[in-house]
């Protein structure tokens, strides 16, 4: 068996703009911003960077990245798809051009006007509605939200699970955003009671089992280990990195393979944790995609923190919720609290726990789990010390 | 957006053609392998199971059960928020469970898909199919018993 990508590359500088509703800059001057802030957290030039690894979904194309942030010659550059599932597959597909040699510095990045109607794919239909939707949509089943939904309602009714479960991640994910300066929901705690009597979205969905509505963008730099140790900042490893198209998934409606509740993380999580050093029970700290709160427990089922069946009653007793849980997870407040920019702030919140610069720390954290979007085609990257 | 503000499906798209066809007629049909005998839905040109580019279109009973659903709120498109909350459910068919289609449960044909409580909805119950005009297409929709 070949080594894989274990330990070969690190992400070594980290840039993000601010989180809000409405900001004013482009796309595409947003994504400038968090690149070129991470070029700089790297302490490299922009002549410098020669590997750029985006999501197919950005607005503002390689071309332009390179001609405003002032980029040298570029010799490596790709895209992956599906949205969400996306984040870490940037980062990986980055990992893999500068392992390989085909660039020496690569940026991967995510720059997104979520808050801007228009940026919602729901909401731009037209009367025939195209491809796999429409056995879905002409019926009523329009938004992501009610997507996941009808599988959360399955889940609940398999699995004894209960509204309790999705309220136990909703409140932990607020309560790391409550610590944190640059969340969305810095100011805003949530209690049980609020959880409990909030609009339906989506019945057994309510709000706050929703992602947020933000403007921003992110970016990391990836290097080559052996460079990386002489950079300013502490390296985050990429130890291990997977992507998955499981056997007959269909994109958010994957309601026609044989077991609906076996998402993509399965497929994702075994080749991760073959190329892996660490077991889930290794993992002291983890972000997971959560653009709504019952994609945590298919997630803790798919990655192997436990059992399928078991991954609504793994959230009691705190365990997502720094510092005393036993999987501290989305310790920056995640798509639900802090900012919803397709996941890739969860591979930011995962080098600062590698890098020992959370605002919910877990002490000595020697590795961290990001992953991407549960229920589409996905990714997910093992970072360490 | 077609006149009634509702999404339709693309009866002209030669993989699903077929099916609509069915509908109109007042059939349910699935696409079904001429090769291996395994059905398929979403309809698609090659089988996964043998790669055979062969198929008819099965009659089904129309008998199944409902696997989950879900209650939509607003915000919505303004056709279907003017509805809501309804349901939207997905059925598994009797002849083959992993066989599963998104509709809705209505009292009738005709009938509304805000019209049933949805309080009164249970993963589990049997219905059969009912075919409900919308635009140009017959929509597959469900009635219980
Ligand atoms: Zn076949």
């Amino acid at each position: 068996m070949v080594a894989g990508l274990r330990d070969g590359t690190a992400i070594v500088g980290i840039g993000q703009t601010r989180f809000a509703k409405g900001l004013e800059d482009t796309e595409l001057s947003l994504a400038c911003q968090a690149i070129s802030a991470a070029i700089d957290d790297a302490g490299l030039e922009p002549g410098e960077i020669d590997g750029l690894s985006m999501f197919s979904m950005e607005e503002g194309r390689e071309v332009e990245i390179a001609r405003n942030v002032g980029l040298g010659d570029v010799t490596y550059f790709s895209e992956v798809g599906y949205g969400g599932g996306a984040a870490c597959g940037v980062v990986g597909h980055a990992a893999m051009a500068v392992a390989t040699g085909q660039c020496r510095a690569a940026v991967a990045w995510r720059a997104r006007k979520r808050a801007a109607k228009a940026s919602r794919p729901w909401s731009q239909v037209s009367q025939r509605i195209q491809g796999h939707w429409q056995w879905s949509r002409p019926f009523g089943l329009l938004r992501p939200v009610d997507e996941i939904a009808m599988l959360a309602r399955r889940y609940m009714h398999e699995f004894g699970s209960s509204r309790d479960h999705l309220a136990n991640v909703a409140l932990a994910f607020r309560r790391h955003a409550n610590r944190n300066p640059n969340a969305t929901m810095r100011d805003k705690p949530l209690t049980r009671e609020q959880y409990m009597a909030a609009r339906w979205i989506s019945e057994p969905l309510c709000l706050f089992d929703n992602c947020l509505e933000t403007d921003g963008a992110l970016a990391v730099v990836i290097v080559a280990a052996d460079r990386a140790k002489d950079l300013r900042q502490p390296p985050a490893y990429i130890h291990a990195f997977s992507q998955s198209i499981p056997a007959q998934h269909q994109v958010m409606t994957n309601y026609f393979c044989e077991d609906p509740l076996v998402g993509p993380s399965y497929a994702c999580a075994r080749l991760l944790w073959e190329r892996s050093d660490f077991k889930p029970a290794d993992v002291p700290v983890a972000q997971l995609y959560d653009a709504f709160s019952p994609l945590i427990p298919l997630s803790l089922e798919g990655y192997g923190f436990c059992a399928r069946g078991e991954g609504g009653s793994f959230t009691e007793d705190g365990a997502l919720e720094w510092p005393h849980g036993r999987l501290p997870t989305n310790t920056s407040g995640g798509g639900m609290s802090e900012a919803y920019v397709h996941g890739f702030n969860l591979v930011l919140e995962g080098v600062r726990q590698v890098r020992g610069t959370s605002t919910s720390q877990v002490e000595g954290a020697s590795c961290c789990l990001v992953t991407s979007g549960e229920g589409v085609p996905t990714s997910a990257v093992l970072l360490r010390r | 957006m077609s006149e009634t503000g509702f999404l339709l499906p693309d009866p002209e798209d030669p993989d699903n053609a077929p099916f609509w066809a069915a509908t109109a007629r007042g059939e349910l049909r699935v696409q079904r392998c001429i090769g291996c005998g395994r059905r398929r839905m979403p309809p698609r040109p090659m089988c996964p199971g043998c790669r055979s580019l062969e198929h008819d279109w099965e009659k089904l009973s129309g008998r199944a059960t409902i696997w989950s659903f879900v209650v939509p709120h607003p915000p919505l498109l303004p056709a279907y928020a003017e509805l809501a909350p309804y349901n939207v459910i997905i059925v598994a068919l009797d002849e083959d469970p992993t066989i599963r289609l998104v509709g809705n449960l209505v009292a009738s044909a005709d009938g509304s898909i805000g019209e049933i409580d949805s309080e009164t909805i249970q993963i589990g119950e049997a219905v059969r199919v009912v075919f409900s005009p919308l635009g140009d297409v017959h929509l597959p929709r469900w009635v219980r018993g």
